[in-house]
C-alpha cells in the first residue's frame, strides 16, 4: 500500500469527506451497539431524536455546543499555526476561576461593564497560561504537546486546591464548590426558563471574528504561514516566535471563554466537574471542521448533539451513554483518515 | 558496440504514466545493453525522475512493461527491482548518519531475526568491492564524518553489495568537486568494464558527453531523441532538450561602481553547518561576484548571513555605507538585499499557500498590502498578476497553491518577488539548481539585467560553468574562508579546483 499526493480537492469533495467520515463512524459504532444487544438503526434514531427531536432537545444541544465552539476555536487557531495546544481543558478552568474571582462581588460594576471586564480578564489568564508552553517551545524547544497536556492535570489540581481553600463556598455544605457569581456577572438566558444562554451568541460572534482574523488580517496570514512552513516564514521576515506568542494568547483566551461562559451563563459557580472534557473534545471539533472557524460551529453542534442524544437514548434503549464517547472518538479517527484521503490517493500494490 | 548478440539487460516498452491530466511519461521505450552507459538527459519535469521511479518500483506505470535480464519485472515493488539487480543512487543520499559505513551498507541485507550482524564477512566483501572499483572508504568510519564524495561512494557500494548489475545514478555530480567528479567517472569506467550497465541522469551536457555511450533526451514526458554520444554534440543535445536552440547569456561590460556591501573579517556561529571564519568580501555596483566551492564549506552560512537568518558573531557588515545593527531577515530586506534562496521548496516558498500569498510574503506588512492590520487582498492579487505577467510565470491562477508550480515557474516567482523592488544588493544562492535549460537562461538574463542597472550581485553556485559564465570576479570558499578574488579569466579551472579542494593559495594576494 502506498500514498500518492493528489491535487487540491474541490469544494464538493471537501464537504463530502466529513459526511463520509460520519457515515463510517456510524457503521463502526453500530458493531458496538449490536454487541450491547440493541438495534443500531433504532439507537441512532433515538440519538438523533434526543439531539434535535424537540425544542428542548435542540436547545440542550446548542447549550452543550457553546463551550465546544470556544474550545474548538481555541484548538483550530493554535493548530493552524502548528502550535499543538492540548491544554484547552486547563485554559477553560482558568477562565472559570477568573470568572468566580471577579464575579462574586469583588468588582461592584454594572453588568454591561462587568461582563466584558470578566471576559477580557479570563481571556488574558487563559492566554498567559498557554504563553508559558509557547515560550518553552520557542526558547528551549520543549514539546508543547507534553507541557500543555500535563498542565491540564496541574491546573485541575490547582482548582481543586482553590475549591477546598480560598474559593470554597462557606454555604456549600462542605462541597468543593465556589460561591455563585452575582446577578450582574451572569450572562442572561436567551429564552426565559430555558438553559440556552447568551454565551452561545458570544461563541458564534467569536467564530466569525476568528474567521475574519484568519482570512483577512496580517496576523492570520502570519499564523498560516508559520503553520505551513516555519522556516520559509522566517526567511521572508515573519517574526515566527512572536507570531506563536500571539497565537498562544488568542488560543488560550478562546478556551478560557468556554470556562467563563459555562460559569457565568449556565452553572453559576465553579466546581471540579465544570467540564466533562470540553477541552479535549475541542480537538475533535476542530479536526472535524478541518480547522475552519465557521466549520467549528457546525461540528461543535454535531458533537454536542451526539452527547445530548446519547444521554436521551441510553435512558430508553438501555445502551450505555458511553457510546457517545466512542462515537466522538471514532469520528476523530475517521476524519483524520478522510483528511488524508483528500490529500493523497491510496495505491494498493 | 560490444556484444550485439546478447539480449539487453533492461528493456522498457511503452511506459506511460499519467498524474491526472498530466502525462509524465508518454510511451517511452528503450533498451540498455550490457556494459553500456546511457545518459538520461532532460529538463526538470521532463519525466526523468518519474521514469526511474517506475523502473525502481516506487510508481506503477499505467501502461507498458519493464524487463530485466529477459524476465518481466514485477511493477510497483522496489524489492523486486533490487532482486533483479537494479541499484539506485539517489541525488539526496539515503544514509543513516549516526551509523558506520559497514552498518549502512549491510543494513537490510540480513534477516532481522539474526542476533547480530556478521561484521567480518560484510567487511571483507566491502573491502573487496572497494578495491575492485576504486571506491576507497573506511568501513568502520561513521557516515557523519565523511565528505560528500565519500558518502556517494558508500551509496554506490551499497548498491554493489546488493549485487546490482544495473546502476541508476540520479544527478550524481551535483555535490562533487571537479576532482571528485573525475574520480567518479573513473569508477564508472571500471564498473562498465566489469559488465555493469549504468543509467546516468544529468542535465549537465559536458558530463553527459564525457561519460556516456548513448544519450536519451526526454522532453515533456516523451523521448525527444536518441543519439550515440560519439555522433552528437552539446549544441544538438541542448536543442533536443528544450525543443529549440538556446542562446547563452551575453555579458556586456559594465564599469563597476561603489562598494554596496562590505564584509570585514566576519565570522558566524555553527548554526548553518560550516561557519564563516573571518571572511572579507566587497560587492560592487554593476558587478557579479561568483562564489565557487564544494557544498558544505560555509556557502550556506554566508548565504544565511546575507539573507538575515544568521547574525555575525565577529567582524563588521556595511551595506550601502551603513553598518548593520540588529540583524534579521526583515533588516536584510530593509537594507535593500534581494534574496534568492538555495532551497525553493523548504525556504523560498510556502508550498501550501497561494501564489499571491507567496508573492507578497516579503512585503505583506508594507502600506502597499496592508492597512490597520488588515491585508489588502485586491492589491496583493494585482501585484501577483503583475509578477506573473512580467516574469512570464506559467500558473493556473494567482489563487493556485504554489506547490503545484514547476521548479522553473516557482523560481521565476521568487525572482519577481525579489527583483521587483529594484534591490541594490542581490544574493543568488544556487539560483539555477534543478532548473531546465530554458529556465536557467532566463535566470541568467535576469541577473545580468540587474547587474546592468547597477545592482551588486553575489552568485553562489556549485556549478563552476555557471560561475565562469556570469561572474566579473570569482572567489572560492573552502572551510569557511574565502580566497582572494580573481578577475574573469585570471584563474584556470584547475586552479579554481585546487582552491575548492582546500589547497590554499601560495602568496595569497590582498583581498580587494
Amino acid at each position: 500500500m502506498r500514498l500518492e499526493p493528489k491535487p487540491a480537492p474541490s469544494l464538493g469533495m471537501t464537504l463530502l469527506f466529513p459526511l463520509a467520515a460520519i457515515a463510517a463512524t456510524l457503521l463502526l459504532t453500530s458493531l458496538l451497539v449490536l454487541a450491547a444487544g440493541a438495534s443500531p438503526l433504532s439507537v441512532f434514531y433515538l440519538v438523533a431524536k434526543g439531539a434535535a427531536g424537540s425544542q428542548f432537545a435542540l436547545l440542550e444541544t446548542l447549550t452543550r455546543a457553546t463551550p465546544l465552539i470556544f474550545t474548538g476555536l481555541a484548538v483550530a487557531v493554535a493548530f493552524r499555526a502548528k502550535l499543538w495546544n492540548i491544554g484547552a481543558e486547563a485554559q477553560l478552568y482558568i477562565g472559570g476561576v477568573v470568572t468566580v474571582v471577579l464575579g462574586t462581588g469583588a468588582l461592584p460594576l454594572p453588568s454591561v461593564i462587568l461582563i466584558p471586564v470578566i471576559m477580557l480578564a479570563a481571556m488574558l489568564a487563559g492566554g498567559l497560561l498557554l504563553l508559558g508552553p509557547a515560550i518553552l517551545k520557542t526558547r528551549f524547544g520543549v514539546d508543547e504537546v507534553v507541557t500543555t497536556l500535563l498542565l491540564n492535570f496541574i491546573v485541575l489540581l490547582f482548582v481543586s486546591m482553590l475549591l477546598e481553600g480560598v474559593l470554597k463556598d462557606p454555604m456549600g455544605l462542605g462541597w468543593p464548590q465556589s460561591q455563585k457569581v452575582i446577578a450582574d456577572a451572569q450572562l442572561p438566558r436567551i429564552i426565559q426558563g430555558k438553559r440556552l444562554h447568551y454565551g452561545f451568541v458570544v461563541a458564534i460572534v467569536s467564530a466569525i471574528v476568528v474567521w475574519v482574523i484568519m482570512k483577512k488580517t496580517v496576523l492570520g496570514y502570519e499564523m498560516r504561514a508559520v503553520g505551513h512552513n516555519p522556516e520559509g516564514a522566517r526567511f521572508v521576515g515573519i517574526p515566527v516566535n512572536r507570531v506563536l506568542m500571539k497565537t498562544a494568547l488568542l488560543s488560550g483566551g478562546l478556551a478560557a471563554l468556554a470556562g467563563f461562559s459555562e460559569v457565568s451563563g449556565l452553572k453559576g459557580n465553579l466546581t471540579l466537574d465544570l467540564s466533562p472534557g470540553y477541552g479535549y473534545s475541542g480537538i475533535v471539533v476542530a479536526m472535524l471542521a478541518m480547522l475552519n472557524p465557521l466549520g467549528v460551529v457546525v461540528s461543535a453542534i454535531f458533537v454536542a448533539g451526539i452527547f445530548v442524544g446519547a444521554d436521551a437514548m441510553s435512558r430508553i434503549a438501555k445502551v450505555p451513554s458511553y457510546i457517545a464517547d466512542v462515537m466522538v472518538a471514532t469520528s476523530l479517527l475517521t476524519m483524520v483518515v478522510a483528511i488524508l484521503l483528500t490529500r493523497f490517493r491510496v495505491r494498493w500494490k | 558496440m560490444s556484444i550485439a548478440s546478447q539480449p539487453p539487460v533492461l528493456r522498457l516498452s511503452g511506459i506511460t504514466k499519467r498524474f491526472g491530466p498530466l502525462v509524465a511519461n508518454d510511451a517511452i521505450s528503450f533498451e540498455l545493453e550490457r556494459g553500456e552507459v546511457i545518459a538520461l538527459l532532460g529538463e526538470n519535469g521532463a519525466g526523468k525522475t518519474t521514469l526511474m521511479n517506475i523502473l525502481f518500483g516506487h510508481y506503477v506505470a499505467d501502461e507498458g512493461s519493464v524487463e530485466a535480464f529477459g524476465q518481466p519485472l514485477q511493477p510497483g515493488d522496489p524489492r523486486a527491482a533490487l532482486d533483479a539487480g537494479i541499484g539506485m543512487v539517489h541525488q539526496h543520499f539515503t544514509l543513516a548518519d549516526n551509523m558506520t559505513v559497514l552498518e549502512n551498507i549491510a543494513l537490510g541485507t540480513q534477516s532481522l531475526w539474526l542476533p547480530r550482524l556478521d561484521r567480518a564477512v560484510a567487511r571483507l566483501r566491502i573491502e573487496q568491492l572497494s578495491a575492485d572499483f576504486g571506491l576507497a572508504v573506511d568501513p568502520a568510519a561513521v557516515v557523519s564524518s565523511l565528505s560528500v564524495g565519500e558518502r556517494q561512494r558508500v551509496e554506490i557500494l551499497k548498491a554493489l553489495y546488493r549485487d546490482a548489475r544495473i546502476l541508476i545514478l540520479d544527478e550524481p555530480t551535483a555535490v562533487l568537486t571537479p576532482a571528485e567528479t573525475d574520480a567518479l567517472f573513473r569508477t564508472l569506467k571500471l564498473l562498465v568494464a566489469k559488465g555493469l550497465s549504468i543509467i546516468f541522469i544529468s542535465h549537465k551536457l559536458h558530463e553527459v558527453m564525457a561519460v556516456s555511450d548513448r544519450v536519451l533526451v526526454l522532453r515533456s514526458g516523451r523521448l525527444a531523441g536518441e543519439r550515440a554520444t560519439a555522433a552528437t554534440d552539446r549544441k544538438e543535445l541542448a536543442a533536443l532538450m528544450v525543443g529549440q536552440e538556446v542562446k547563452p547569456a551575453e555579458v556586456t561590460a559594465v564599469e563597476p561602481g561603489d562598494a554596496l556591501l562590505v564584509l570585514d573579517t566576519v565570522s558566524t556561529g555553527r548554526r548553518n553547518g560550516a561557519a564563516l571564519d573571518g571572511v572579507s568580501l566587497t560587492l560592487r555596483a554593476g558587478e557579479i561576484t561568483g562564489l565557487a566551492g564544494v557544498s558544505g564549506n560555509g556557502q550556506a552560512a554566508l548565504a544565511a548571513l546575507l539573507a538575515g537568518t544568521e547574525s555575525p558573531i565577529a567582524g563588521t557588515v556595511v551595506i550601502g555605507g551603513r553598518q548593520i545593527g540588529d540583524w534579521s531577515p526583515k533588516a536584510a530586506l530593509g537594507h535593500g538585499i534581494a534574496r534568492i534562496p538555495e532551497d525553493r521548496h523548504a525556504v523560498g516558498t510556502i508550498g501550501d499557500m497561494s501564489v499571491t500569498e507567496n508573492v507578497i510574503a516579503e512585503r505583506y506588512a508594507s502600506p502597499r498590502f496592508s492597512r490597520m492590520g488588515f491585508l489588502d487582498w485586491k492589491a496583493a492579487r494585482n501585484f501577483a498578476e503583475q509578477i506573473i505577467a512580467d516574469y512570464d510565470v506559467k500558473c493556473p491562477s494567482p489563487e493556485a497553491r504554489i506547490r503545484l508550480l514547476s521548479g522553473g515557474n516557482m523560481q521565476k516567482l521568487i525572482l519577481g518577488r525579489a527583483l521587483d523592488p529594484e534591490p541594490s544588493v542581490i544574493l543568488a544562492s544556487q539560483p539555477t539548481r534543478g532548473l531546465d535549460v530554458g529556465a536557467v537562461a532566463y535566470v541568467h538574463r535576469m541577473l545580468l539585467a540587474a547587474r546592468q542597472r547597477g545592482a551588486a550581485i553575489l552568485l553562489i553556485s556549485e556549478d563552476l560553468e555557471e560561475i565562469l559564465a556570469l561572474s566579473d570576479r570569482i572567489v572560492v570558499m573552502s572551510k569557511g574562508r574565502l580566497s582572494s578574488p580573481s578577475a574573469r579569466g585570471e584563474r584556470s579551472i584547475r586552479e579554481l579546483g585546487e582552491l575548492m579542494a582546500g589547497h590554499g593559495e601560495e602568496g595569497a594576494k590582498d583581498a580587494a
